[in-house]
């Protein structure tokens, strides 16, 4: 028991701070342009496969550099030519916009990758147990996940309150066209946010693609689970994002390992119900299974009767 | 009598196409085709209903048609059991009914805010039924799904629905009857207090209205056709799997509404019947046509946001004025360009994909009934050479039909001489 929580503490960690590594940027975005940006998983993946393929040419040290970067770019690119573009058409256009990005980057990857699963693991540099606790070993490349996004965790926190662009883009969030008076290019600072988060997508895709895996629907199923943080976290709080990040991978991580079924649960309490008849798909279903749609019904909840989330500030 | 042409004859030409067209395309393919346009056009209609009309961007539509669906399907399979005593033409308004409760439900839930609220939580509601599809195989039949058999005694017309065109006769009468009604809705009361809601909810509130109730019967409303849509699904496929209420269909039908325009009430006809067209006639040509597709979207959003029957209605004024002529010319140069340079996209998507998803990448490929080896540079060469060409004549196209726009604009204010 004591091993299985250990590891389950850890492993929520790593997966925590994947997903706030995904998450912050998007979080960022939203707040600040009122996009929700579909495209922001596609650029996790687009790093997973710039990751893949510059670690079979120059190694994965340069990946971890060269990638992020180059996802950047583009995302500032998308920014400038792309969403400028359509945002004289409203909030719905721009969604749109980033809908469709997703539906094309998807496919782009099915283009020049093909729609398998690629082969990318762990770099040699990093493959091997850094300990063993009770029989199980913790890898060295999930202490060196861990690492990166607490170092990232740390420089954005440090970024943005202690940097004047951190405060510049700190006010934009909340008064976009005040600092705009101010005599700031609120333009640029968004394209600067927008590609810096995809440039963070790009990191988490990195690594995360040798974590999960690096397939074309790596976006699809990492997606909604980014939206759900941003909006349990509270749209536009990093540390929001952070705390829902840990929360949803906690859900996750430990309601894999549990096998009990409602009428085990309404067992503990001394209530016996007859699990047969119309019900008996409810009765049956274990919290193992429910894992996966714990997260939406959370969002769902969170939206209904607490809109600005955890740590937010405003609703919209 | 210029009255009632005037009004009832686009339906009276409407019923006698939906009679006339699977006698002229009479191939079981084209009626196959015909019917999945005819489901649609409701199902893409009724989303209007919400985006459109209500000013609600919903991402989890599929959830009522395939609600609807999988109701109809258990439906279809009592009416064959002989336990529920209707007629199979009306299994489609069994899920009707049931997306209208669900609809109610969740609409209620969901509507106390439009905007990014209601999206997310619509996203959420959308995601949360498909992952809980596969927890429940009572009723959403687990991975294989749940399939009928349509051909019951039950029935009232003399059809006994063994051949597609008896299916296909079926969906047109429900088809039209979902158009009309939908129609009629949009000048309602009701109707009108949607759109008004859409445009400044807080005005509508002050007058009285209560905002959340309209979004709410709006929504549940759009969700009952949405439902009698999947319940034409239902008989007409036999099968009805737990990916029909996923991500993917709600995204398809946002997708369809938008391309064919949201602002008329016939741009979701036009997008349905362009959209199921392109993916079941595309799909047999290319891999690549759901990068096609995603390219129209975009394309769409960057550059014709009121959609196609926006671009239609822009021309109304032209066209009255009897000024057509002064565009064409115009229009077929950038048409002619823009043909051009989605040719070299075209080519150059089609040789990555035999490069990345073919059996034997080796192998020549033939496009155009030209045959040519992917690895060879002439390909790219002439490809890139197109989108060149064709982006500098695209240019300078839009500029002439800038200006002959202008002239025709100065004409109309002129008195069209």
């Amino acid at each position: 028991m004591v091993e299985y929580l250990i590891f389950s503490v850890l492993n929520t960690l790593v997966l925590g701070m994947l997903l706030f590594m995904l998450s912050s940027g998007l979080t960022l975005i939203f707040s600040m342009m009122g996009v929700l940006n579909f495209a922001h998983a596609s650029f996790y993946m687009l790093g997973a496969y710039f990751g893949y393929q510059i670690t079979t040419v120059a190694g994965f040290w340069s990946a971890l550099i060269i990638s992020p970067l180059l996802v950047g770019i583009l995302g500032a690119a998308v920014e400038r030519y792309g969403l400028r573009t359509v945002h004289k058409y409203g909030h719905v256009a721009e969604l749109l916009f980033t809908l469709g990005l997703f539906f094309i980057i998807e496919e782009g990857v099915n283009l020049i990758w093909g729609r398998n699963a690629m082969p990318n693991f762990i770099p040699a540099s990093l493959d091997f147990p850094l300990f063993t606790l009770f029989n199980s070993e913790f890898s060295a490349f999930r202490a060196f996940m861990l690492l990166i996004s607490v170092a990232i965790f740390i420089g954005l926190y440090l970024v943005l309150t202690r940097t004047r662009i951190g405060l510049i883009i700190q006010a934009a969030l909340t008064h976009p066209e005040g600092v705009n008076a101010l005599g700031h290019n609120v333009p640029a600072v968004f394209m600067m946010v927008f590609g810096g988060g995809s440039a963070l997508a790009g990191l988490a895709g990195v690594i995360g693609g040798i974590f999960l895996i690096t397939e074309p629907s790596m976006a699809l199923t990492l997606g909604p689970i980014v939206f759900v943080v941003i909006v349990v976290g509270g749209m536009g709080s990093l540390t929001g994002a952070f705390v829902a990040s840990l929360l949803l991978a906690g859900l996750q991580t430990f309601a894999v390992g549990l096998e009990y079924s409602l009428v085990d649960l309404l067992g503990i309490i001394g209530v016996t119900v007859n699990a047969d008849g119309i019900l008996r798909d409810i009765w049956r279903i274990q919290l193992s299974h429910i894992g996966p749609i714990l997260p939406y019904l959370f969002m769902v909840l969170m939206l209904m009767f607490r809109p600005k989330g955890l740590l937010g500030k405003r609703e919209n | 009598m210029k009255y009632l042409i005037r009004h009832l004859g686009i339906w009276a030409v409407a019923i006698a196409l939906c009679a006339i067209l699977p006698v002229i395309f009479s191939s079981d393919y084209a009626i196959s085709l015909l019917s999945q346009m005819g489901i649609a056009i409701i199902f893409s209609l009724s989303y209007n209903m919400i985006l459109g009309q209500g000013g609600m961007l919903s991402f989890g539509h599929a959830v009522y048609f395939g609600i609807g669906g999988f109701l109809a399907m258990h439906g279809i399979n009592l009416i064959a059991g002989g336990t529920l005593p209707i007629p199979l033409e009306l299994a489609p308004l069994i899920g009707g009914l049931g997306g209208l409760i669900v609809g109610i439900l969740f609409g209620w839930l969901s509507t106390e805010r439009s905007g990014t609220t209601f999206a997310l939580i619509s996203l959420g509601i959308g995601e949360l039924i498909a992952a809980s599809a596969l927890l429940l195989p009572g009723f959403f039949g687990g991975e294989e799904g749940v399939s009928t058999d349509r051909m019951v005694e039950n029935t009232i017309t003399p059809f006994d629905f063994g051949q597609q065109i008896e299916v296909y006769y079926l969906i047109a009468c429900w088809m039209l009857l979902c158009i009309v009604l939908m129609y009629l809705q949009t000048k309602t009361p009701l109707g009108r207090v949607a759109n008004a809601v859409r445009d400044n909810p807080e005005r509508a509130a002050f007058i009285g209205y209560n905002t959340r109730m309209v979004r709410t019967i709006q929504f549940a409303l759009a969700s009952f056709f949405s439902g009698i849509a999947g319940g034409l699904f239902a008989i007409n496929y036999e099968i009805i799997t737990a990916e029909m209420i996923g991500a993917i269909p709600s995204a398809n039908v946002l997708m369809m509404t938008y391309i064919g325009g949201i602002g008329h009430f016939f741009g979701p006809i036009i997008g349905a019947v362009l959209v199921t067209f392109m993916q079941l006639t595309l799909s047999g040509f290319t891999h690549a046509w759901q990068l096609y597709f995603g390219l129209l979207f975009v394309s769409m959003i960057l550059w014709a946001p009121t959609g196609l029957a926006g671009i239609i209605m822009n021309h109304e004024p032209a066209w009255k004025a009897g000024l057509m002529k002064k565009l064409i010319p115009s229009y077929t140069r950038a048409t002619l360009a823009a043909l051009v340079m989605f040719l070299g996209i075209m080519t150059l998507i089609e040789i990555n994909y035999h490069l990345s998803l073919s059996i034997h990448p080796k192998d020549p490929m033939s496009l155009f009934g030209i045959s040519f080896k992917a690895q060879s540079p002439a390909g790219w060469i002439i490809a890139i050479a197109l989108i060149a060409v064709g982006f500098f004549f695209f240019k300078r196209g839009k500029n002439e039909v800038k200006n002959s726009w202008m002239d025709v604009h100065q004409a109309i204010k002129t008195g069209g001489k």
